[in-house]
């Protein structure tokens, strides 16, 4: 009874706690601009099955791919395990769903350990591959302390917990045998089964063991949900909603800015009257500049790496690395909110994103070139931020470099990026 | 030259009629020295095959691609417009552009701005004349068993999914083509969008048209088939600082269909 206490006390506490976080970067989120991705439900929905449900851009590294898929399925169906602790947590009841289930919950159960040992296969492969291997990609100027830190203490926590479950069920499976107390015959132990001998025979200590296991493995899961927002593991939740609403035009269409049209209409012809739209700043100095969907795309980023490995600019040794940019948006937005927590509301410091985070040599390192965008797994599109920070250098500072002044001078003046005369456009025409 | 006839928008409406298509030059097709004979190639193509077409000529003025790409959005607006207004002069439908730039530009963002116009590229068209039967790859220069790779320009590419209409080009030269361990989605820039073309690179270890030269000599073509004025003149650069002038040619899709063709 006071187990049961203690469990619902536990587990009301850590649910509190996670909607609160969870609460905050939602609020966090809302703090960027509006933009409509409500159009075409269907096509949204498959994108969504394909690429976050199916994981179908994560096979381009077909190694990585694999892995994840055994981290990524064992964690979605060991859930089903989790559900069967909680209702044994609170209702202090033993595997609750041996009864209803049948045959078929010896089945779930081994299945459950298969998928544990290749959570624990990939979770140390991982391990290995990032702090032996040397993977260029896990490195780079961004991967500094927490960023480095964070992606292990991932990967030890899920071992614990995988480690946890099997031993639970190897003791549980050796008093099963025994007949004892409340441990009745149920689930098949296919990989716990090969840990028994490494158990004590004594039911008691057994019992202890299989108990220990029993709330290591629940409050390690607690604590671990947790730790997600203040994780890259957050991704496990924000993949989902992030290539829902991903971007579904084609790549290499750029936002035309609604404000800049009814200026520009204005300027072309006098009887315009423009709507009166919201007075904001053209493009983004800082986080709040931006849309949700950039910044919750910043807090699904991962930091896998995979786009600032493929970009042209960062490739040659340029300092533009799109999975900074991503990881910059973060954590300023990140600052904004703690702000806002501390102070109220309109909370205001004198940083931005801008020069405070993201130096104008990154931004102006860009060739737009959608390989990051491509590359990455959840549809996250670092370009879009590139570019709304490029407009409000060039249209709010007008501190473009001088040669691309030149080149907007130049289309001004000549219709042209270079210096030549309008009048000799069909030039061509003559030579051979 | 002399055989192919390059008439203006202007000329055409004077005369009372409308071209099938308008092909749309581009600044580095109007003005670069080597692209502008890219420019000649893709008229005498569309002369070929008999689909009558006319050019903006002084006219035409820039997308506003690289003020857009460079975040001048005031300027591409302003260029959009104004160049929205001269194609609905001339009651445009459909248009052919040599520039994988003007093509997203104009096919992508015309329309927002109250531009709507079916626009491809002109190894699309290839691919479409090629489909249907109209173009062939005989009468002219033979490329059979000739070693040939293609780069994808990004805005053809990753920015549109165009990726098998320029090999369909090539694939009817019975060369011997292959790919760059870098390509289609995962093809990398030739160094020069983003208004990249326009300034020096920042500070790195190499620039990215070396980085791509490398792909290329790991290839061991000797032919390198563009589809970009601005990837032609990026590719161009990384031939010459890699000192391969004698063994490596760039050539736009385009030419090689004209030269197969012997147009």
């Amino acid at each position: 009874m006071i187990g049961q206490i203690i469990f619902i006390i536990i587990l009301a506490a850590a649910i509190w706690l996670f909607s609160k976080n969870v609460g905050k970067i939602r609020r966090n989120i809302l703090l960027g601009r509006d933009t409509d991705r409500s159009d075409n439900p269907g096509e949204r929905w498959k994108t969504m099955a394909l690429v976050a449900l199916g994981q179908s851009k994560m096979v381009k590294r077909p190694f990585a791919a694999v892995m994840h898929l055994f981290i990524y399925v064992g964690f979605v169906i060991i859930n089903i395990e989790v559900l069967e602790i909680l209702v044994d947590g609170v209702f202090g009841s033993h595997r609750v769903f041996s009864h209803p289930l049948g045959g078929l919950y010896g089945l779930l159960i081994g299945g459950f350990e298969i998928l544990a040992v290749l959570v624990l296969v990939a979770c140390v492969t991982f391990l290995i591959r990032r702090n032996i291997g040397k993977l260029k990609r896990f490195s780079g100027v961004e991967m500094t302390a927490w960023p480095k830190s964070d992606a292990n203490y991932i990967l030890i926590i899920e071992i614990l917990l995988m480690t946890a479950f099997l031993t639970m069920n190897a003791a549980d499976h050796k008093l099963q045998l025994l007949n004892f107390g409340h441990y009745i015959k149920a689930g098949n132990f296919p990989v716990s089964d090969l840990l028994g001998p490494l158990l004590p025979d004594r039911a008691s200590a057994l019992e202890m063991i299989e108990r220990g296991c029993w709330w290591f493995h629940i409050i390690g899961i607690l604590a671990f949900l947790n730790y997600l927002p203040y994780s890259k593991h957050f991704h496990i939740l924000l993949a989902f909603p992030n290539v829902y609403y991903s971007n579904l035009n084609p790549k290499g269409k750029f936002t035309n800015m609604a404000s800049v049209t009814n200026e520009v209409k204005a300027m072309l012809d006098p009887s315009f009257v423009p709507e009166p739209a919201e007075v904001s700043r053209f493009g983004a100095k800082d986080v709040t500049d931006l849309t949700w969907k950039n910044l919750m795309e910043a807090y699904t980023c991962t930091e896998c790496g995979r786009c600032t490995s493929v970009c042209p600019a960062n490739q040659t040794g340029k300092l533009l690395s799109p999975r900074k940019i991503m990881m910059d948006t973060r954590d300023r937005i990140t600052e904004i909110g703690k702000g806002i927590d501390q102070n109220g509301k309109d909370f205001k410091d004198d940083k931005t994103l801008l020069d405070n985070y993201i130096t104008r040599e990154e931004l102006w390192a860009c060739t737009t070139c959608n390989a990051c965008v491509d590359a990455c797994p959840v549809n996250i599109n670092p370009l879009e931020i590139i570019t709304e920070m490029r407009r409000y250098v060039v249209m709010e500072e007008s501190q473009a470099p001088a040669s691309l002044n030149n080149m907007f001078g130049n289309v001004e003046n000549n219709g042209a990026p270079w210096k030549y005369s309008a009048a000799d456009r069909l030039n061509w025409k003559e030579e051979s | 030259m002399s055989e192919v006839q390059i008439l203006t928008m202007a000329e055409m409406a004077a005369a009372g009629k409308e071209p099938e298509i308008l092909f749309w030059v581009g600044c580095a097709g109007s003005f670069d020295e080597r692209a502008q004979r890219i420019t000649r190639d893709i008229c005498k193509i569309l002369n070929h095959v008999g689909i009558s077409f006319a050019v903006l000529g002084t006219e035409e003025s820039c997308t506003g691609d690289p003020a857009k790409r460079a975040g001048n959005e005031f300027l591409f607006q302003m260029q959009a417009m104004m160049n929205i207004q001269v194609l609905d002069v001339y009651n445009t439908k459909k248009i052919v552009t040599g520039c994988p730039h003007c093509f997203n530009t104009i096919k992508n963002e015309y329309p927002g701005l109250g531009g709507n116009y079916e626009v491809i590229h002109h190894t699309q068209l290839i691919q479409q004349l090629i489909d249907e039967g109209r173009l062939k790859a005989e009468g002219g220069e033979s490329f059979k068993g000739r070693r040939i790779t293609y780069h994808d320009p990004c805005y053809l590419g990753r920015g549109n999914d165009v990726y098998e209409a320029p090999r369909k080009a090539l694939e009817i030269l019975d060369a011997d083509l292959v790919e760059m361990k870098r390509c289609r989605s995962n093809g990398l820039c030739c160094g020069a969008g983003g208004a990249q073309m326009f300034k020096e690179p920042e500070k790195g270890t190499k620039d990215i048209n070396i980085e791509r030269m490398e792909d290329i000599l790991e290839s061991k073509a000797t032919i390198v088939a563009a589809a970009c004025p601005f990837c032609m003149t990026m590719l161009r650069d990384g031939v010459k600082g890699k000192d391969k002038e004698q063994e490596i040619q760039v050539l736009d899709v385009a030419e090689i269909t004209v030269r197969v063709n012997g147009l």
